[in-house]
């Protein structure tokens, strides 16, 4: 019997040996980082994904680098910019930097970029990054001018987060694909970021290895991990259990409860970090979807007084989250949070169903795709005012299409503005007019349209500003507060956590 | 028999077109396909122009049609998100699907026949008792707690095997575990009254009166003959299995169809979703065909009823 039990020890250690999960990290110099989602597309224009807009930052460089601790724009690609007119920008690009293919930069691939990324024929993913420039021009071999279809005040927060250089000609090896389209996605990916492209395998991994020739002086600094591997693992649990065996260094999204765990258990760094996304409550204030309530102020008052935020954030979403008082995130340029407030307060709440009606309150319904358990909190508020609040719980996809046709009483959604630090990504996305438009106040879409129409700050902070006390003053949003994420890395990553949801892997270390 | 082939074949062909038809009408149901492309932030102008720009703007009847011609010529159009051709992103992950399928299948009668067997001997005894608890535990147990509970103890706490990945056989050991525990217990009670029915019969009898060995009399006479409904029972729970992989694939990060499939849902890649319900359910329909063909072999009544 002791020889079967040590003959079964020896098997179980042999194992272990044998198939143990490899321990990445600091012993192979290899972060390894994952999220739920495939990455089969490496290519910053042609993969729509928060892994693309992060990986675009490993790989390629931006014309502008965006400070995130200061909000000021410094020379990345490009060294100096001046404003011509307000659709016509000129730019001088530095000297002596290299893509990774070897190919030197100069103003031809930037102007190869631009006019690749900006014709409608690009099949660009997500035309909105790209759509406000016509063209650009070379005026020199480091001298570009870039033309704009129209005044376009968040130009530089564009330049800076989602236009990325690639080499004159890059695309023109695109294969066709059996639709007859050229599949641009298809190129490898090529840039001059500190970080080269390696390797790909759908449904697995993005390999990158670090750019031994990265341009001196950059703001992004020199890149100091070895290799960075993105993986895709779908469960967090899964993620979680490779966390804890050395498979990962670095996850995030995590649930609030299990970073909590992960945190008591000291095993790794558990770090709750802001981003630009926020969630609001839009009301039906016209009554298309028939059930008439909001279009009473005093009802959507009532609302707003009876959801008791500040508990949202503290308890469900994480220490880095605020409660917001405006259509946008306070980090924005316009954003301003001097408007009015609904705090939160179910008496006065229950005074004005009365006043409007309803002193028993009525049944409506409500609309969610993300994150339940928040709506359920609001849910919970309603209810103790005698609001009954059914919820339908949709993929964004369905609910947007219900939110475009009327039907949604209150939608309750979020916005991450595509991490661009502006409120043209977010309040005149929603506020001029347009199917995600719940009011179509004329008013507020003529101040948004002189916000988004001017380059003078003071003139558009002041426009941004008479848009945003209508929109909270009238509550045609209730914007309820900031996200947050939990972060959880490796105990020996040096790494920080930046507000505006992109981790840059570029400045990472390990201890 | 032929007829009867001929016949069950038109039925699959008929199954095959309807499932199609019905997965192209839901995906449709779930939402705007240019509205997940395009992502979140995406304005009026950039969903039009995708929409437009993979012809969703046309008749949904058409797009079905059109789809379908292509299909039948082994065309089953260009991942909107991969942006591979469907059949060649399918070719590539099937074998690992069917790898983990069949190392299920075969954990699953490996437990199951022999439990089935000495439950059928000894019934109502202590080993009975216990094939029957592990029937009960098995069916009643989903099957992404039974994952992470082998993920737990067989890779966090002793560290035996690694969490995720395809890249060598002791990846495939939890999830063909955590497959094939599934559908132990239908086999395993199967197996059971099988045996118990045939170990009764006479020719049992006459074959233990001939001083044959127990042995003998129990895998040769016995388990023969009532092994058959098991064999046709995997038959269709393997095809069961390559559909009901996509929560085993998705938890242990197996890169395979049903991770595809999850992840071409969420992402409303119409083209793999289409295509990769549609091989799915023609490979479960071929092994429901087999299955049939072997009872109908094997029982001469169901071929003429």
């Amino acid at each position: 019997m002791r020889r079967q039990i040590l003959f079964a020890a020896a098997c179980a250690l042999g194992a272990s040996t044998w198939f143990g999960p490899a321990h990445a990290g600091k012993s192979d110099d290899t972060l390894n980082w994952a999220t739920d989602r495939e990455v089969a597309v490496v290519d910053p224009y042609y993969n729509n994904t928060r892994e693309l807009v992060v990986m675009g930052h490993l790989g390629w460089d931006a014309l502008l680098f965006r400070d995130l601790d200061t909000g000021d724009y410094k020379p990345l690609l490009a060294t100096s910019w001046n404003w011509v007119d307000n659709v016509t920008m000129d730019l001088e690009l530095r000297e002596g930097v290299v893509f990774h293919d070897g190919s030197s930069f100069g103003a031809e691939d930037v102007v190869y970029t631009i006019n690749h990324v900006s014709s409608p024929d690009s099949g660009v993913l997500t035309p909105k990054n790209v759509s406000w420039m016509k063209s650009a021009e070379a005026l020199g071999s480091h001298k570009v001018r870039i033309h704009l279809v129209n005044p376009f005040p968040a130009a530089l927060a564009y330049l800076s987060n989602a236009v990325f250089i690639v080499p004159e000609g890059h695309y023109d090896s695109a294969p066709t694909a059996a639709d007859g389209k050229k599949d641009y996605g298809a190129v490898r990916a090529v840039g001059t970021g500190p970080y080269r492209f390696v390797e790909v395998k759908a449904g697995e991994y993005v390999l990158w290895e670090k750019n031994d020739t990265y341009m001196q002086g950059s703001p992004k600094g020199q890149p100091s991990i070895g290799n960075i591997r993105f993986r895709t693992i779908k469960e967090m649990n899964t993620q979680i259990a490779e966390m804890l065996t050395g498979g990962l260094d670095w996850m995030w999204d995590v649930p609030k409860d299990q970073a909590e765990r992960l945190e008591e258990s000291g095993q790794v760094t558990v770090e709750n970090a802001k981003t630009m996304r926020v969630s609001y409550l839009a009301f039906d204030v016209d009554g298309d979807s028939g059930q008439t309530f909001f279009t009473d102020k005093r009802i959507r008052a009532a609302v707003a007084h009876a959801i008791d935020r500040e508990s949202i954030t503290r308890n469900l979403v994480g220490p880095a989250s605020v409660v917001i008082h405006s259509a946008c995130h306070p980090d924005q340029f316009g954003c301003t949070q001097d408007v009015p407030r609904w705090d939160f307060d179910p008496e006065k709440a229950k005074a004005l169903l009365a006043e409007a009606g309803h002193p028993d309150g009525f049944e409506f319904d409500i609309y969610a795709y993300r994150q339940r358990e928040y709506t359920e909190a609001v849910i919970g508020d309603l209810k103790k005012v005698g609001i009954e609040a059914k919820l339908t719980f949709l993929q964004y996809r369905a609910l947007r299409d219900l939110v475009w046709e009327g039907e949604t009483p209150i939608n309750h959604m979020t916005w991450g503005s595509s991490s661009i630090p502006d409120v043209s990504a977010i309040t005149s996305h929603f506020f001029s007019g347009g199917r995600d438009d719940p009011a179509k106040d004329p008013e507020v879409v003529a101040w948004v349209a002189e916000g988004d129409s001017s380059t003078n700050p003071a003139d558009r902070e002041a426009a941004y500003k008479k848009a945003l006390e209508r929109i909270s003053g009238e509550l045609y949003w209730l914007p309820m507060f900031t996200y947050a994420k939990y972060y959880v890395y490796a105990k020996d990553l040096d790494f920080q956590t930046t507000s505006d949801e992109i981790p840059r892997f570029y400045a990472a270390k390990w201890k | 028999m032929f007829t009867y082939l001929l016949r069950r074949l038109g039925v699959a062909v008929l199954v095959a077109l309807t499932v199609s038809l019905i997965t192209f009408s839901m995906i449709y149901l779930s939402g705007d396909p240019a509205v997940a492309l395009a992502g979140e932030a995406a304005t009026e102008e950039d969903i039009e122009s995708i929409r437009t720009y993979y012809g969703y703007d046309r008749p949904i009847l058409v797009q079905y049609g059109d789809w379908l011609f292509k299909a039948l010529q082994g065309d089953f159009g260009q991942s909107h998100y991969l942006k591979q051709p469907v059949a060649l992103v399918i070719f590539e992950r099937l074998p690992t699907t069917m790898m983990l399928g069949l190392c299920a299948l075969v954990f699953a009668l490996v437990l199951s026949i022999p439990l089935g067997v000495l439950a059928a001997i000894r019934p109502n005894s202590l080993i009975d008792r216990t094939a029957l608890t592990i029937a009960v535990i098995g069916q009643a147990m989903p099957s992404f707690w039974f994952a992470l509970t082998l993920m737990l103890w067989l890779g966090i706490i002793w560290r035996l095997l690694p969490i995720t990945g395809s890249d060598s056989w002791a990846n495939f050991v939890m999830p063909s575990i955590a497959l094939g525990y599934y559908i132990t217990p239908a086999a395993m009670r199967l197996t059971r009254a099988g045996m118990l029915e045939v170990l009764s019969a006479d020719y049992i009898r006459t074959a233990r009166a001939k001083g044959l060995r127990p042995v003998t009399v129990l895998f040769k006479h016995a388990l023969r003959n009532a092994i058959l409904p098991v064999i046709s029972l995997a038959a269709v729970q393997f095809g069961f299995m390559l559909g009901g992989s996509i929560v085993i694939e998705t938890i242990f990060a197996i890169n395979g169809l049903g991770f595809l499939a999850w992840e071409s849902i969420q992402r409303a890649d119409l083209p793999m979703m289409q295509a990769i319900v549609l091989v799915l359910s023609v490979f479960y329909i071929l092994l429901t065909l087999l299955a049939d063909m072997l009872n109908a072999w094997l029982d001469p009544r169901i071929r003429v009823a």
